[in-house]
């Protein structure tokens, strides 16, 4: 199946099955491996990515249904809540391993982008499918509202 | 094995790894990382040093450029300076996460007075002769020893490349060493304001002999050590640039994912893979002894094969093996007569039946696994007489001498490129990732990437041990035990890992009793401890997980003396005070918790606090966690707080950051987790049967800071070791019901199921006699004091350290 894919901006063009997930389609086709591979199930979200601002499991999307603007975590910091997000995880010294943290900001993100005050139960909707095995859950908490201050 | 090419479009993948190589290939990487790093450096705010951070450079492109040819100031493992000023630090440990990449650099960097702004950081590549972690005595990354046995040589390092580059500017200025000083990478002449940079002087540096003795700073001169410093790999972290090993591309590689036989120590019979092979993209299905893999243009071609393959497996000698024959097999084991010694001193028989009150227990363990968020991945590349590999390794010699032996070359022949590691806990000191991915790409003509799939990864870990836990005290008349017997029944995860010489002589796996043999009240009058080494079915091996040996022992000493005080009808805190009459370290910690805690005040029906108080790694630490138990049995964690004394800190935000995940990463275990077999398999698979803590569940976790003077203690496994014990006894101040069973079981929680947990009969086994049970007793006085710690009953004697 040909495509075209508009991702962080730029028309790709890719020539993949179309039930492969766009996860794979960003991380071996495209090269774009800041989006992690962490379950295949949608249970981590570690391969959370936004489409049309939106935060997307790519691991479950098939290539045949991605359309919309993708925007992968080498790009959200383009987005003023992506780029909130960075500064207040370097802020607070979130990141431990850091494998997840991909993820964490793409919802991040989104979360901050729809609601730029979000209470500590709209953080634990928005964040509660992002696991992260380093358990660095209360600096996501307090990154987040330091984010949606600044 | 079929090659079949379909012609998949690779020219984007070609046009990324042609960037990758660029960025990542060289001679170019130093140039390209050196000026994103100058960029930075001017606008570095002193009072946060590193504010954007230097990207740690995740390959060993700058151990090639630092390495053999290297021109400029190289006077040890772990320094180089080029004439152009550019400081380049080799850290000896791997970073999974635990902020060693933070912590050796500082060490360094005190000493060689340079700023964290200025240095390129680049991991060790295999070498046991200069990388030989002191405490561990291998090149490996693990048992919270990385801090504890760098401190003292990497600072040296620094003060004695401090001291040449002094004396390298002090005799071209032909002035004293005594009137010039160090700062921020330059040498200045305190007198005339001369200054020179550190790459001015290294040709100079490094025809001078190494001083003999070098003084190292004060604690009060510190400007790093001590201070709230950002990490230096976060940045890469948050904007999709780190690289892990599964993220690695290589020119022309293409990707395998794989399937290992279902049974541990069974074997492959036969594969029907023409339904495999019809997948567009997929290239190769490679049969192995006890696996087969599929190889695509992509991994979604390689997965989609796999699953398409018919497998015929021979089972072999576990095909019914399950958690409840196991089980069986260790508590047949744990009834020997004698068990290796680990400590006995005075006379336990007599003091514990003389006791006042007697009491005993049998605690249970389960198999964990490790489950990084990474899954297990390695790229390699089989050339002529050798292999190139790319992957996070926490053993780098032993991945290259593992991969070697299966390719008959000598280990030189290996290159081992490290990477950043996404979470290993005890992982990736196992090498058989690695070895398998070079197993398959001795069948590849190309780099190939393997990478395992959650199920392949939760499924085909090598487990943390089962350990099954007697145990019994007698107490005399004020309460406090005057008789301890302990008996510990496991595998022996040491013989793995080390063989026969990692034992004591008389066969105490000295992992197995960590802590239980010398825990943080000293040692118990009448103590016997003891071992036995449980012979798991050939092919199930076990493994180190986050907090080894202590995170066994710590739940189960600090469940029991949690019940020893309620048996004696004390509060749980003012019990283990009595504990640490003559161990300032644990009382202060204990009385740090308790106080921030709120310990005694009032809490809401169906709430309890549980506390602990632990040595480990050579860091103390008291935790108080607060539980609501639901009447249908659920656990919701309310509250968690810390003290800690790790001693000298080198950061303390990244003590910090390790206490908090340390201590729920322990929760997330003792509330969900446990890996069973049935019918030789393994039954859970992924996320949804071996879950995670989330964020949601995660409760506000505050670590009060203890800053000592004593020497560093290991920090990243200090709070998973303190997490089951406060939890168990969290619940049981909620509920009274002693869990002395992990994971966490819901249903002897529910309100109208909530029994008192009798103490099975297991002093004749011990080789005491029959106990007269006290539970009756325990279980009144146990109520009063649930009663205590829900706030219905005055406490006294909380108050400040």
């Amino acid at each position: 199946m040909r495509k075209n894919l508009n991702v962080n901006g730029e028309v790709r063009v890719v020539d993949v099955p179309p039930d492969m997930p766009l996860l794979w389609v960003l991380r071996d086709v495209l090269g774009l491996t800041g989006t992690k591979y962490g379950c295949g199930i949608a249970q981590c979200g570690a391969c959370t990515i936004h489409i049309d601002g939106r935060p997307v499991r790519s691991c479950v999307l098939p290539a045949s249904a991605a359309g919309g603007a993708i925007v992968t975590i080498e790009a959200v910091g383009n987005t003023p809540t992506g780029a909130a997000a960075q500064k207040a995880w370097l802020d607070l010294d979130v990141v431990q391993c850091g494998y997840c943290q991909s993820g964490q900001v793409m919802s991040a993100a989104a979360l901050l982008a729809r609601n730029p005050a979000p209470t500590d139960e709209d953080i634990d909707l928005a964040m509660s499918g992002n696991i992260c095995r380093c358990a660095t859950y209360p600096r996501i908490r307090d990154a987040i509202k330091r984010a949606a201050r600044s | 094995m079929t090659l079949q090419a379909p012609q998949l479009p690779t020219r984007e993948i070609e046009l990324v790894t042609d960037r990758r190589r660029l960025i990542l290939g060289g001679g170019l990487v130093l140039g390209l990382a050196v000026a994103s790093v100058k960029a930075r450096a001017q606008t570095a705010d002193p009072s946060r040093v590193n504010p954007a951070g230097p990207q740690p450079l995740s390959t060993d492109d700058v151990s090639a450029a630092a390495g053999e040819g290297f021109r400029g100031f190289a006077p040890d493992a772990f320094i180089r300076i080029t004439r152009d000023n550019q400081v380049i630090l080799i850290i000896p440990n791997v970073e999974m996460g635990q902020g060693i990449y933070m912590g050796e650099s500082s060490l360094i960097a005190e000493e060689l007075e340079v700023g964290l702004d200025q240095v390129l950081i680049a991991p060790a590549p295999p070498n046991e002769a200069l990388y030989k972690q002191p405490l561990l005595q291998f090149q490996g990354t693990g048992g919270s020893t990385s801090i504890r046995g760098a401190w003292e040589p990497l600072r040296k390092a620094g003060a004695a490349a401090r001291t040449l580059l002094i004396t390298a500017a002090a005799n071209r200025w032909g002035v004293p060493v005594a009137e010039c000083v160090a700062e921020r990478a330059m040498v200045r002449h305190t007198p005339s304001g001369r200054q020179t940079t550190y790459g001015e002087v290294v040709d100079d540096a490094s025809r001078l002999p190494k001083p003999e003795q070098v003084a190292l700073k004060d604690p009060s001169q510190f400007k790093i050590i001590g201070k709230m410093i950002r990490r230096v790999d976060t940045p890469a972290k948050v904007n999709g640039t780190a690289v892990y090993g599964i993220d690695v591309i290589r020119p022309g590689m293409k990707f395998a994912t794989v399937q290992s036989c279902p049974w541990r120590g069974g074997t492959l019979r036969a594969v029907d893979d023409r339904a495999a092979l019809a997948v567009p993209g997929v290239l190769q299905v490679i049969r192995l002894p006890d696996a087969v893999a599929v190889v695509g243009e992509h991994f979604w071609a390689a997965k989609q094969g796999l699953d398409l393959l018919k497998v015929q497996w021979n089972a072999g000698p576990n095909a019914n093996m399950s958690t409840e024959g196991l089980w069986a097999s260790m508590e047949q084991a744990s009834n020997a007569a004698r068990g290796a010694v680990a400590h006995q001193s005075g006379d336990f028989d007599r003091a514990f039946q003389g006791a006042e009150k007697r009491v005993e227990a049998v605690y249970r363990q389960p198999f964990l696994c490790h489950a990084p968020m990474e899954p297990q991945a390695a790229v390699v590349h089989v050339t002529g007489g050798g292999a190139e590999i790319w992957c996070g390794t926490q053993v780098p010699t032993s991945a290259q001498g593992a991969a070697a032996k299966i390719l008959g070359v000598p280990p030189e022949r290996v290159t081992i490129h490290n990477y950043l590691i996404g979470g290993a806990f005890g992982r990736k000191l196992e090498t058989d990732y690695v070895e398998q991915a070079v197993q398959i790409a001795r069948f590849c003509p190309y780099p190939v990437k393997m990478v395992w799939t959650r199920e392949q990864d939760t499924q085909h870990d090598n487990y943390r041990p089962l350990y099954l836990d007697k145990i019994s005290a007698g107490l005399g008349a004020d309460g406090l035990p005057v008789a301890w017997r302990h008996r510990v029944t496991a595998a022996s995860v040491t013989i793995r890992f080390v063989g026969p010489a990692g034992m004591r002589p008389n066969g105490v796996d000295p992992d197995a009793v960590e802590e239980a043999e010398d825990p943080v009240y000293g040692k118990f009058q009448n103590m016997l401890l003891d071992y036995v080494q449980w012979q798991p079915p050939e092919g199930l091996r076990v493994s180190w997980w986050r907090g080894v040996g202590p995170t066994h022992a710590i739940y189960v000493v600090e469940s029991f003396v949690d019940e020893l005080a309620h048996a004696a009808g004390q509060d749980p805190v003012e019990y283990r005070r009595k504990l640490l009459r003559n161990q300032p370290r644990g009382l202060a910690v204990l009385n740090r918790a308790a106080q921030a805690a709120g310990w005694g005040t009032p809490l809401p029906a169906g709430a309890g606090r549980g506390v602990i108080v632990q040595k480990s790694f050579g860091s103390f630490l008291a935790a108080v966690v607060e539980v609501q138990v639901a009447d249908e049995g659920d656990v919701r964690l309310r509250r968690i707080t810390v003290a800690v004394d790790s001693g000298i800190t080198v950061n303390p935000s990244v003590l910090k950051q390790q206490v908090e995940g340390g201590i729920l990463f322990g929760l997330t275990a003792a509330l969900f987790n446990e890996i069973t077999f049935e019918r030789g398999r393994v039954q859970q698979s992924n996320f949804h049967d071996y879950r995670m803590l989330r964020i949601n569940e995660t409760p506000p976790v505050e670590v009060i800071h203890i800053q000592t003077n004593n020497p560093p203690g290991g920090i990243g496994e200090a709070g998973t070791t303190a997490a089951a014990p406060a939890l168990c006894n969290a619940i049981f101040a909620a509920t009274g019901v002693r869990l002395r069973e992990l994971p966490v079981r819901r249903e002897l929680l529910r309100k109208n199921a909530r029994k008192r947990t009798l103490a099975p009969p297991i002093a004749a086994a011990l080789g005491a006699r029959l106990l007269t049970p006290a539970e009756e007793v325990r279980d009144e006085r146990a109520d009063a004091n649930a009663a205590n710690d829900r706030g219905e009953l005055p406490l006294d004697g909380i108050g400040e350290p």
